[in-house]
């Protein structure tokens, strides 16, 4: 149930392909994944946005994204996840976030996943200051609710 | 007693700084170091707190030693 939080870009399709090629992977008991990928958008709230610089808690982020991991593993009963979240500098459809659940049967895969979201983007310490294309900077003050 | 203070983000910028070190009669809460690391900045109404990397009350206590972080609404994913 790996977390990281990686501080140069990422391609989150190769990251998938390798953590579903090694070996230790749980072949054979896998009836379904769910996938999500977040990516950087270049527009918020009507404005254009150039760039993004995201800042973490180095301790506290990675301590809440294992604790969620684990708590979504003993709920839902789940083979394997893969929680990678950016920070640093980013680009327009650069990938902020992979979430991704194994689990054998549909429904436990979809909530896990959905839950592991939601809980990500509610509590887990990270912040985004966005660069405009007019030049300024803001930071984002709050998330929109998923739900 | 003395405890360890981080502010982040928007923050950190309000505050003109990271780190701090504060000290504080023992049997403190996270609202008295607020009080001692703010310089009397009034509070904003969203800030949250840790204590040693886990979320906590304002009304909270605090130990020394204790690592004690504020900021803004979380945003990522």
């Amino acid at each position: 149930m790996p977390v990281e939080v990686l501080e140069s870009p990422f391609n989150p399709w190769q990251r998938l392909q390798d953590y579903e090629t090694r070996p230790e992977a749980p072949h054979g008991r896998i009836g379904a994944t769910a996938v999500f990928v977040g990516t950087m958008r270049d527009f918020n709230l009507d404005d254009g946005v150039a760039a993004m610089t995201l800042e973490h808690y180095p301790g506290m982020t990675e301590g809440y994204l294992e604790r969620i991991s684990a708590e979504a593993d003993a709920r839902w009963g789940l083979l394997d996840s893969l929680i990678l979240h950016r920070v640093g500098r980013l680009a327009p459809q650069d990938p902020i976030v992979l979430v991704a659940v194994w689990s054998s049967h549909r429904r436990e895969a979809f909530e896990a996943c959905r839950w592991l979201m939601e809980e990500l983007k509610s509590k887990a310490p990270f912040w985004k200051r966005e660069t405009l294309t007019d030049g300024s900077a803001r930071w984002v003050e709050e998330n929109t609710r998923g739900y | 007693m003395w405890v360890k203070v981080k502010f982040f983000a928007s923050l950190r910028e309000l505050m003109n700084r990271a780190d701090a070190r504060v000290e504080l009669p023992e049997g403190g809460s996270v609202e008295d170091v607020w009080l001692a690391a703010s310089d009397g900045r009034e509070k904003p109404a969203n800030v949250l707190a840790a204590v040693n990397m886990e979320y906590v009350d304002f009304s909270a206590p605090v130990r020394d030693g204790d690592e004690v972080a504020f900021f803004p609404p979380v945003t990522g994913g």
